[in-house]
């Protein structure tokens, strides 16, 4: 993975320094709630419910297994024990106090981690795709196009002062497993016509109250000017995005009211004037980068069948855990942060040190944060499988549900969250609660449930198969249900199918949905490939036909 | 009491005038909105004497194209602490219009964005005086930097990690 040269070492290290100074000079009154506000937001640091919330990047959602050990360390003597992963390759710490913000900094900056730009109006976080580097279906491996990016957008002097935040997402593979039709800009790695690799180019994607699918403005960018064509785009977005109703700030605003040709016209133009002085990358800066991305030491091995033989937990768990691997005699295991009676993302800081400890012992010494959620230990040879699943299961993080109803996405909601309009920690847990039994949940198949406490859409609620969204209605909290969105390459917004229902009915009417699907299924259909041939019509008949019984 | 600025890394008294403050003093460095400038810019140029313009973020830099040479000032308006558009027009003036005078920051600006409008090109700040004393060291916030941008107004040289592209590459 990427290490820090003295380069990064300096920048995050007179970040912890600035940022101290901006603290100190904040709790000595020299500066403002408001002008103090400013300053910690483009350093991750919320103020909220209960207490600041820290939010650590995770660059590409790649961690050395050094880097979660601190993260653990950190969530163990600054915090309640706990962080919970995001759905972009974060980590939030929920209760740090806001004077020790500065030493957290300062531990983060030794093991080449911080907190910049992980809130606030201005380049956020980049993020990828997880199976990066190991994936079957992969053209290129993105991640040192992420690290390019990730430096080129760090404190970029022109964009850290934009109309909104601005996220951007890169793929290499044929699955999109980073939700790039919903960022502001998606990066995709693509062919030209004489075979060498360039970009395709997606901008206007985004979720929040305005979900919008993103839109190509480019079919293919040569390679070496990927830097200068993301320059023009935020150019002409920090330029013409509208400042004055924070509603109608994202990029996906302005891309809808000019339209995907003005935009792109504008954006051409744009880059027309200034390509020729601005940063171009050049193959040999990708090489670099590239060479801290090579695979690991791979042993040569043969594929086996770890799974024969053994007990039913140990088979559901590698069907539904492991995937595919390149490289043969591998498998890529997630380790799941979805057992039934946790916050779904959140990890204490002893599974965190356990985790690393895994990771040394099974993967290379590296970990995955993925944008659903969950971890992953990317390169663990198919026969250690069997012992790597006994110590997971021990720690609660082996909860066979990978890609099924359980593996819900969920924001923190109100628990935590001072935006949010309703809880989402305790539906996640209800739904659990009714979906209790493992063979049903097997049965239906690949179904995501995503959750918001909130129109911010932190849960991406609006391209889960199933989406739940958290609404206030008169100081009660109800819930707006969709179904039929995606977020891979296939992306769709799901549709509303009625009126809001209670806290208590979130459930029974997640199974009344399912009732219509186990009907009217056809072999291999999904969840999502049957709203998709029905419609909304059928599944919403049958959910508000009959009042749900408290 | 004379208002002071930094520029070029130092404080220094303003030599100029805004409109409001030049009556009587007809030949001084004067400042004009973009505005006033557009409303008959072949009487102000007939003056005589330096003059500059003040963008606000809403006006284009192209627009005062034909005018750049003309000038000697070209500022930009911050309005509040979230506005960002003054660093666009910052590298467009520089960079695609080349205007090498001086290059304002006028408005909402605090020493904590000095570093980022200093290498957009800006090199003088119209500051507080809360802020002025201790903002010359906000320059040098940061000792390096990811990517090219338009480092003149900077007192010192920037160690870019990317090679620059020669012009036209």
């Amino acid at each position: 993975m990427y290490r820090y040269d003295v380069v990064d070492k300096t920048l995050v290290k007179e970040r912890v320094a600035q940022f101290r100074d901006q603290t100190r000079r904040f709790l000595a009154g020299e500066l403002s709630d408001d002008e103090f506000r400013h300053l910690r937001l483009r350093n991750g640091l919320y103020i909220q419910r209960h207490a600041p919330m820290l939010r650590v990047a995770i660059p590409y959602g790649l961690l050395s297994s050094t880097q979660l050990r601190a993260l653990g360390s950190i969530a163990r003597r600054y915090d309640r024990g706990y962080g919970h992963f995001t759905t972009r390759q974060n980590i939030q710490y929920n209760w740090p106090k806001l004077e020790e913000v500065p030493d957290i900094l300062a531990e983060l900056a030794e093991v080449e981690m911080h907190a910049i730009q992980t809130s606030g109006n201005c380049i956020r976080n980049t993020t990828s795709d997880h199976l990066a580097g190991v994936s079957p279906d992969e053209l290129q491996d993105p991640r040192p196009w992420c690290e390019l990016i990730r430096q080129w957008s760090t404190f970029h002097p022109e964009f850290t002062y934009l109309p909104r935040k601005f996220k951007i997402a890169v793929t290499g593979a044929a699955q999109d497993r980073a939700a790039s039709l919903v960022h502001d800009v998606g990066v995709h790695i693509v062919r030209g016509a004489a075979g060498e690799l360039g970009f395709e180019i997606l901008a206007g994607g985004g979720l929040g109250r305005t979900p919008i699918i993103g839109q190509v403005v480019r079919e293919f960018l040569p390679r070496e000017h990927l830097l200068t064509y993301l320059e023009a785009i935020l150019r002409v977005y920090n330029l013409e995005g509208r400042r004055d109703n924070l509603q109608k700030a994202r990029i996906k605003i302005l891309v809808r009211s000019l339209g995907i040709e003005e935009f792109r016209r504008r954006v051409e133009a744009e880059w027309e004037s200034t390509r020729a002085a601005g940063p171009r990358v050049d193959d040999a800066e990708i090489a670099r980068l590239s060479g801290f991305f090579n695979p690991p030491a791979y042993r040569s091995l043969a594929n086996v069948e770890p799974a024969a033989g053994k007990s039913t937990a140990f088979r559901a768990w590698y069907r539904y855990n492991t995937v595919a691997h390149k490289v043969p005699g591998y498998r890529a295991v997630y380790v799941s942060l979805k057992k039934p009676d946790v916050a779904p993302g959140d990890m204490t800081d002893g599974q965190m040190e356990l985790v690393a400890d895994l990771a040394d012992r099974y993967s290379f010494g590296e970990v995955r944060v993925t944008h659903t959620q969950n971890l992953l230990l990317a390169d663990v040879e198919q026969d250690k499988t069997f012992e790597l699943w006994q110590t997971l299961e021990k720690a609660g993080l082996a909860t066979p549900n990978i890609g099924m109803l359980t593996d819900m996405i969920c924001c923190p909601g109100l628990d935590f969250c001072s935006l949010a309009n309703a809880g989402s920690i305790d539906v996640a847990k209800l739904i659990n609660e009714r979906f209790d039994d493992y063979d049903y949940v097997y049965d239906l198949g690949e179904l995501e449930i995503k959750m918001s406490g909130c129109m911010n859409a932190c849960g991406h609620h609006h391209v889960g198969h199933i989406g739940i969204l958290g609404v206030d209605k008169s100081g009660e909290e109800w819930y707006q249900i969709t179904i039929g969105g995606a977020a891979g390459a296939d992306a769709s917004l799901g549709q509303v199918i009625g009126p809001s229902v209670a806290k208590t009915d979130v459930a029974e009417t997640i199974a009344r949905l399912l009732e219509v699907y186990v009907e009217e299924r056809r072999t291999d259909e999904r969840f999502l490939d049957t709203v998709r041939r029905l419609g909304v019509k059928p599944f919403k008949e049958r959910v508000y036909a009959a009042p749900i019984a408290a | 009491m004379p208002r002071r600025l930094l520029r070029d890394g130092r404080i220094v008294e303003d030599d100029w005038s805004y409109r409001a403050e030049a009556e009587g003093s007809a030949r001084s460095a004067l400042i004009l909105t973009f505005a006033e400038w557009q409303s008959d810019r072949a009487a102000w140029t007939a003056r005589g004497g330096r003059l500059g313009v003040i963008l606000q973020p809403a006006d284009r830099v192209e627009s005062l194209a034909p005018d750049i040479s003309r000038l000697e000032l070209i500022g930009a308006q911050f309005s509040g602490p979230s506005e960002g558009r003054g660093y666009s027009q910052a590298r467009q003036l520089r960079e695609q219009r080349k205007f090498s005078g001086e290059l304002r920051a006028t408005g909402y600006v605090r020493r904590d964005q000095l570093f980022f409008l200093a290498r957009c090109g800006f090199n003088s700040f119209e500051l507080s005086d809360a802020d002025i004393e201790d903002a010359a060291g906000a320059l040098s916030t940061f000792s390096a930097a990811y990517q090219p941008s338009n480092d003149a107004g900077l007192p010192f040289k920037l160690q870019h990690r990317r090679r620059e592209t020669p012009a036209g590459a």
